[in-house]
């Protein structure tokens, strides 16, 4: 139960139920679905560039908790970083997923994940470390211009 | 075909309790808590009996068959020609040559998409499936449509899960070469009508292929009865070991049909020149079989028989019913599939939380089910889902697992608010 409720943290939660920047930006630079075949999360990522700099980006389609919860705090992490930033955030994001479960998360190096450090408890649950990196390899498909991406 | 015994069946009950105790995986925890498999219908667990027909093969039995001139090679060419026996009693085939052993469910439907398309199917005809297919029988025929140039035709369902049977006749036409569909469903439970499928379509000169993956473990199946021209199954469905399976198909069939696989064992001469094939069934299996896999199908079999497929029908149609009634009690849950004909397999949504979130917590409880599309994304679509959450049952299921389910799916209720 404990591990649940690091896992389903309130943060969590409310984003999975109110997920920020949930909606399709009109004229956006680029478009790109991405797509879970294992569990049938889907969804579509639209940003709106300005020269290297994420000016907009919102997201739209279905998913479970940690997965839209995710896609909403990726969102609001990357929205007005440029492209070296945003990529740089999701490598640390991605480490911290992927890290040991037997090994307890130092604060100083999720410092800089703000907000995001919040999916920390996903390293406990590995199969479902797709499900919250679903929209940031969406966002990685989509800055190189690919129009969908699969985490099969 | 019916789920509760036939009139005159003597009313043997399953002993669920007892049976548990011959599943030693049962006896093991998860997550420091008791298991509670409720994924049967993706896989069934097995009994000692299996494990140690499997052990025994190897230990004792080990050989390559059809092959050597030495005793112990002639004891597994018995121990699988044994098995082939098994499976033709079990599924009331005529014939052993009409029993062509294959990987599973998925090689049997591939070999008919492959051998019998070859022969049978051309550009323009039509091949006629159902909505409510398993992708291993959706696949293999729209393969087989881009190269021959076939087209698909497809059955709708009711809202209920049931087939359109009146649809089903009038996409019957006179270009439709094979209709293939699911005894069961695996994704709604529904139990087709197979016999008045089979009348409707032979009425119309067309074979029928039957999808037994979710069949056999659970009702009795007679293919001479049900008059089916194919009918195909998986082993570790019914409580045997996986990678192996089998086909039945008619010998009319199967004589006309050329071979799937070229290899050793398949053949009666080779010259470079030319090459004869063997007689049925071994025309259509190429290379060294799962012959252990043939040991552990041929313990299933007897493993199911002696529990009694009327008995384990009726047990598991009790299960149903209580966990129909169960879940229903759940605030926010919707069953998908309400066929009144249902094998145990209940297919569920709750209001706001997402299937794979439900499977993640009810795991931390022991409980195993099957989230997601249930390789049947054809069927989400038509339900307007993207996934659902499935609980499946199996001979050793009892009402105190569907017990731990109702309370699981409440915890999940108590995480998600």
């Amino acid at each position: 139960m404990t591990d649940l409720r690091e896992l389903y943290q309130q943060v969590i939660l409310d984003h999975n139920r109110s997920p920020h920047n949930y909606r399709a930006i009109e004229g956006a630079d680029r478009v790109s679905v991405g797509h879970n075949p294992v569990c049938g999360d889907r969804l579509s990522l639209f940003v709106k560039l300005e020269g290297d700099r994420i000016a907009d980006i919102g997201f739209q389609g279905s998913g479970c908790a940690i997965s839209k919860a995710s896609a909403s705090l990726m969102t609001d992490s990357v929205k007005g970083k440029s492209l070296v930033e945003a990529e740089a955030l999701f490598g640390r994001f991605h480490d911290l997923l992927t890290g040991p479960p037997d090994v307890k998360v130092d604060p100083e190096a999720i410092r800089p994940l703000g907000k995001l450090a919040v999916f920390s408890g996903v390293r406990e649950f590995p199969v479902r470390v797709k499900c919250a990196t679903l929209s940031w390899h969406t966002l990685q498909a989509a800055l190189k211009g690919l129009s969908t991406t699969s985490t099969e | 075909m019916s789920p509760v015994p036939a009139v005159g069946a003597p009313p043997v009950r399953l002993d669920a309790e007892r049976l548990r105790a011959d599943f030693p995986i049962l006896a093991t925890r998860s997550h420091g808590r008791p298991l509670v498999y409720l994924d049967s219908a993706n896989t069934t667990q097995k009994p000692a009996a299996v494990l140690e027909a499997t052990r025994r093969y190897y230990a004792e039995e080990n050989a390559n068959i059809h092959r050597a001139t030495y005793r112990l090679s002639e004891t597994a060419t018995a121990v699988y020609e044994g098995a082939r026996e098994k499976v033709r009693r079990f599924l009331g085939a005529a014939e052993a040559a009409e029993i062509v052993f294959v990987r599973g469910t998925t090689e049997a439907i591939n070999l008919v998409a492959a051998s019998f398309g070859q022969a049978f199917v051309k550009a323009g005809d039509e091949i006629l499936l159902t909505g409510m297919e398993h992708h291993s029988n959706i696949v293999p025929w729209q393969l087989l449509c881009e190269r021959s140039g076939a087209v698909l035709k497809v059955v709708p369902i009711t809202d209920e899960g049931e087939l359109r049977l009146d649809e089903l006749e009038r996409l019957l036409s006179p270009r439709t070469r094979l209709l293939a569909v699911t005894h069961v469903s695996n994704a709604l439970g529904t139990i087709n009508p197979v016999d008045a499928i089979v009348r409707l379509a032979h009425a119309r000169g067309v074979p029928v292929l039957v999808d037994g993956a979710q069949a056999v473990p659970h009702l009795p199946v007679d293919v001479g009865e049900l008059d089916c021209d194919f009918y195909a199954f998986s082993s570790h469905k019914m409580y045997g070991p996986t990678g192996i399976g089998a086909l039945y198909a008619k010998r009319e069939w199967l004589g006309k049909m050329p071979p799937y696989q070229g290899g050793g064992d398949m053949i009666a001469s080779v010259t470079f020149e030319k090459t004869t094939y063997n007689v049925l069934p071994w025309k259509f299996e190429a290379g060294t079989a799962n012959i252990a896999g043939g040991a552990g199908l041929t313990a299933a079999i007897d493993y199911l028989v002696a529990a009694g497929l009327p008995a384990v029908a009726a047990h598991e149609h009790d299960l149903l019913v209580y966990a129909t009634e169960r879940l229903r009690e759940i605030p926010g849950l919707t069953i998908l599939g309400t066929a009144p004909k249902k094998a145990a397999v209940i297919s569920f949504t709750l209001d706001a939380v997402h299937p794979h979130d439900i499977g993640t917590i009810l795991d931390e409880e022991g409980i195993c089910i099957r989230t997601g599309q249930h390789c049947a994304q054809p069927v989400m679509d038509r339900y307007g889902v993207p996934a659902t959450a499935r609980a499946s049952f199996g001979i050793y299921n009892t009402r105190s697992d569907v017990d731990a389910l109702a309370l699981g799916l409440r915890r999940v209720h108590e995480i998600f608010g």
